[in-house]
């Protein structure tokens, strides 16, 4: 017994090499099956290695054809992301389609657009809001400019809405907190305009921030709407635009990017400064969160009876991890 | 133009007043509109057959016009003021013997005639939502709305109306059932109609019995139901809400047969063809879809980039005579009336794959 006891680990070694070899003879060898652990992690590091070692080698014999053809080389493969990978989306907007251009003209964001209003944006959060979203919220509001925040006093908020639209506000946004920490966003446009609920996530406030720069000025900032490509997504993002006044205050240098990725809106508010001509130097200021579209419904805020432009159905639109809505 | 709109199966209104004719089997979409500038007081907010050959689209706009679209000619024939904006918008539209019939949100029912200018009026209550002509019956009509319960006229006879239905009894709290008629259909064969409402009921009245509650009363969801359409086999209705969810719900005990999965946003019309199990929907995420409705599942997807809205997708499939077989053979197994994979022939009217404005398919693999 003793011996076998030795003899294991040989002959499951050269079992092993002999499955490596390419060989698929059942009974097949599986490192599961070895009881032990120690020796079954070592079993396993030693794969690893050879794997490895393996990869390496023909990494190195690539670049060493790649190197031999010089300029008659193939241009490398592209490796695949997800972002490449991404199912195409029949919604994407192009540029020249006439109808969809006449749609956004006369939407509820036309009055913007046209530069017939300035943006006025209400900011609150649900009711006894905790430090952190109290604290978030005033950043918002140095970051928005013309930006006012209110204490929520546990009042609906359709009844707010009203109030809002008689005092000329053009956004409610309201922060909704759980546990102390805000976790999501109602934002409304006002006179009659599109409800979008966001679901807030990794909030960082300014002194979280590492290597920051000083407090963002009273200056419009310039805003920067990344990636927002299907028709839902430009919806999303002329909502975002209509936030900010128009004219941005270049003397300012300051910047606020929502960067759209797989569906995810990461916002970040920069001050830039150009080095010289190529090189430009950036500053992160300000609160740093990321947002993901729950639903975006018609009309002002109205969850029971109003109807609702998209709704985010996980089953059913989160089943492929290629496919992106916004 | 007229040979384009021959091609269409489905016609689709859309918010900026363009309607939208969809060839399921060409598997492409046209635009028909009648000037080169669109407002968006030409909304669509309702549409119905003009005559019963199905060969004119009458669409009722914003701005309180009626368009009468030629499928024939692909043009707009006709456009007639039949009320304005402070009326409120169209909640239906009939066409009876020639005459047409409107009725507006403010609860303004007037019959139309042709040529002469006497105009029969109804009032029938504020707030109206919908209003519905009997397939069979044609001078009946039914009209529901928001605190307006469902009111069955006649034509002939405009002074009071035939039926007038009562509301349910006080809620296990003893409070008032609010009364939100927002979809009707006649059932046919039967005097029977039935109604959606805001508050996620289905009922079904009958008439012609002495008591004027609902004869079945079901509740589907937590939404507001927006639209329902009543399929070729009888004892079924297909009902949607405003967060997308179809339902099909069987009307013999008002148990719920099946969802219909893949609406984003909130139903604005759903037709049922009147022969096959095939169901079409729009709404307020721009695409339409079309669904078989034994086995729930997508058939077709075309994405337009303006919201459809108000829109009936009226005019279900028409015959579409002698389908030449198409390379897609999948969806053609899951129709009835296939025999082998070749011989997929005439009498299949029903939509293959839209692939022209660059549709999704969703692959039905199984009958092979």
């Amino acid at each position: 017994r003793y011996e076998k006891l030795i003899q294991e680990p040989v002959d499951n070694g050269s079992v092993e090499e002999s499955e490596s070899a390419g060989s698929s003879f059942p009974p097949t060898f599986s490192l599961s099956t070895i009881k032990n652990k120690q020796r079954r992690h070592l079993m396993f590091m030693k794969l690893k290695q050879e794997k490895r070692k393996q990869k390496l080698e023909l990494r190195k014999k690539r670049k060493k054809e790649r190197d031999a053809l010089g300029d008659k080389a193939p241009p490398k493969d592209v490796p695949k992301t997800i972002e490449n990978q991404r199912v195409y989306d029949e919604t994407t907007v192009d540029p020249e389609d006439e109808e969809v251009a006449f749609d956004e003209g006369t939407d509820e964001f036309s009055a913007y657009f046209n530069k017939l209003t300035n943006p006025k944006v209400l900011i609150t959060t649900s009711d006894r809001p905790r430090g952190r979203t109290v604290r978030f919220c005033e950043q918002l509001a140095t970051v928005i400019p013309n930006a006012h925040v209110y204490y929520r006093r546990g009042l609906a908020l359709k009844r707010i809405i009203p109030q809002c639209v008689s005092r000329n506000f053009t956004y409610l946004m309201v922060i909704n907190e759980d546990r102390k920490v805000p976790n999501g966003m109602v934002l409304c446009h006002l006179p009659d305009g599109p409800t979008a609920h966001f679901k807030v996530s990794s909030v960082r406030l300014r002194k979280e921030m590492k290597r920051r720069g000083k407090d963002p000025t009273e200056h419009h900032p310039e805003v920067i709407l990344n990636n927002f490509s299907t028709r839902l997504g430009h919806s999303i993002g002329r909502m975002f635009a209509a936030l900010f006044p128009h004219d941005p205050h270049f003397v300012g240098r300051q910047v606020a990017t929502f960067h759209n990725q797989r569906d995810f809106i990461f916002f970040r508010f920069h001050r830039y400064i150009f080095k010289n001509e190529k090189r430009v130097g950036i500053q992160e200021l300000g609160p740093r969160f990321t947002l993901k579209l729950r639903s975006l419904q018609k009309g002002t805020f109205d969850s029971k009876f109003g109807e609702y432009e998209w709704v985010h159905k996980r089953h059913e639109m989160d089943s492929s991890r290629r496919k992106f809505h916004l | 133009m007229a040979v384009k709109s021959q091609l269409c199966s489905v016609w689709v209104g859309s918010e900026t007043g363009i309607l939208k004719g969809v060839s399921l089997s060409k598997k492409q979409a046209f635009n028909f509109c009648e000037m080169s500038c669109l407002t968006r007081d030409q909304e669509v907010c309702t549409m119905a057959w003009g005559d019963p050959h199905e060969t004119e689209v009458l669409i009722g706009c914003l701005n309180g016009r009626v368009k009468t679209f030629s499928t024939e000619k692909g043009i707009f024939t006709e456009s007639r003021e039949c009320g304005d904006l402070s009326q409120g918008r169209f909640t239906g539209l009939a066409v009876m013997d020639s005459s047409l019939i409107t009725c507006v949100e403010s609860g303004l029912l007037k019959v139309w005639n042709e040529g002469s200018s006497n105009t029969a009026e109804i009032n029938v209550g504020t707030g109206v939502c919908r209003m519905r002509q009997n397939p069979s019956q044609r001078h009946h009509v039914a009209t529901g709305g928001k605190e307006n319960p469902l009111k069955l006229w006649d034509l002939q006879r405009p002074d009071k109306s035939i039926f007038t239905a009562k509301n349910v009894a006080n809620d296990w709290l003893d409070l008032r059932v609010p009364v939100w008629v927002r979809d009707i259909a006649f059932i046919q064969d039967s005097n029977k109609i039935v109604t959606c409402t805001g508050h996620h009921q289905v009922r079904v009245y009958d008439p012609s019995s002495p008591q004027r509650r609902p004869v079945l009363e079901t509740q589907y969801g937590e939404y507001p139901l927006t639209t329902l359409s009543l399929p070729a086999d009888q004892a079924s209705v297909v009902v949607g809400n405003t967060h997308g969810q179809l339902a099909i719900l069987d009307l013999r005990k008002g148990l719920v047969r099946g969802c219909i999965k893949g609406l984003a946003g909130g139903v604005r019309g759903l037709q049922c063809h009147p022969s096959l199990p095939v169901l079409a929907s729009c709404g307020l995420d721009r695409f339409l879809r079309v669904h078989s409705l034994k086995d729930r599942t997508l058939q077709h997807k075309v994405h337009f980039p303006s919201m459809l809205c108000g829109s009936d997708t009226a005019g279900e499939v028409e015959e579409v005579k002698a389908e030449e077989e198409e390379d897609e053979d999948e969806v053609w197994d899951s129709m009835e009336m296939v025999k082998e994979h070749q011989g997929k022939r005439a009498t299949c009217e029903e939509p293959s794959e839209a692939s022209g404005n660059r549709v999704k398919r969703k692959r039905k693999v199984a009958k092979q």
